[in-house]
């Protein structure tokens, strides 16, 4: 079954220091919605790959905070932040990796159904200048991705996908 | 500079500009063969090529005669390799939420079946 013949889409907005993702999943929106706020179903896939996600903290309720942290041998990087607003069709939540302490992203994802079992994810991330989104763009991602094509093609061959 | 990459992303984001850039990864080209597509004036593709100068993306030869501008591609290259690895993480994020949501089906499925 090929249920994933859109890949993601970004945009920089050149106006203001946000990063917009689009996906489109075959699944609902309560289903995301539960994908993002069930936290045994999130540690399965934020990933990186090849680590464990470790979930310290978790309250999916207006105004509860989350911490997570995702390691493999001798790393770990932590990550934390609270839900603003958790919606039937909208996650509010902010977004801070405690190796860059200073730095806060404001994350609105937007699930949007389109029938038949089909929602597109419309994900916003504000940081406070260019200059922390031009960081954010460069920082960190070494990790992930080479793991994430070889995720992908094990996906494919196994049929996931 | 902190912010170039900001620059460059503002600079493509005018789609006259995006075009200018197109052009010239086919080669280097003076600002009248620039303008010549677009019904504009000199000066508005003046100012384009400026904010194409400014972020970076473009530069000017010191030869007064002809002044050809020249597409600086690993400016260009630097930039969207960024975004597009930045893409390519989330894409591999979403690629094992597909796996997932593919699971929670399955089990729903299950569960509606009649035992």
């Amino acid at each position: 079954m090929n249920n994933t013949a859109t890949e993601a889409t970004i945009e920089a907005d050149p106006k203001l220091p946000i990063i917009r993702i689009t996906r489109d999943f075959a699944a609902t929106p309560e289903q995301l919605v539960r994908a993002h706020t069930d936290p045994e179903i999130f540690a399965r896939w934020v990933g990186p790959d090849g680590m464990d996600t470790r979930i310290i903290e978790w309250d999916a309720r207006n105004g509860g905070a989350w911490r997570y942290v995702a390691g493999r041998e001798g790393e770990e990087y932590g990550f934390r932040g609270c839900f603003h607003e958790v919606g039937p069709d909208r996650i509010v939540q902010t977004f801070t990796y405690e190796g860059m302490p200073e730095g806060v992203s404001l994350e609105t994802l937007r699930f949007e159904d389109l029938g038949n079992g089909r929602t597109r994810l419309h994900a916003q991330s504000l940081v406070d200048s260019f200059e922390g989104r031009d960081a954010w763009l460069k920082s960190g991602m070494e990790v992930g991705v080479d793991e994430g094509y070889a995720k992908l093609d094990a996906l494919l061959a196994d049929g996931s996908i | 500079m902190a912010d170039e990459l900001s620059r460059v992303f503002a600079a493509l984001a005018d789609p006259t500009r995006r075009d200018m850039v197109a052009r010239l990864a086919t080669g280097d080209a003076t600002v009248g063969q620039l303008a010549a597509p677009y019904a504009v004036s000199m000066q508005a593709v003046s100012k384009h090529l400026k904010v194409l100068e400014a972020a970076g993306l473009i530069s000017r030869s010191r030869d007064a005669q002809r002044r050809p501008v020249h597409l600086e591609a690993e400016v260009l290259a630097q930039a969207t390799e960024w975004l597009e690895r930045y893409r390519r993480e989330a894409e591999a994020r979403f690629q094992r939420l597909d796996a997932v949501l593919a699971e929670m089906n399955q089990e729903s499925m299950n569960e509606e079946k009649p035992s």
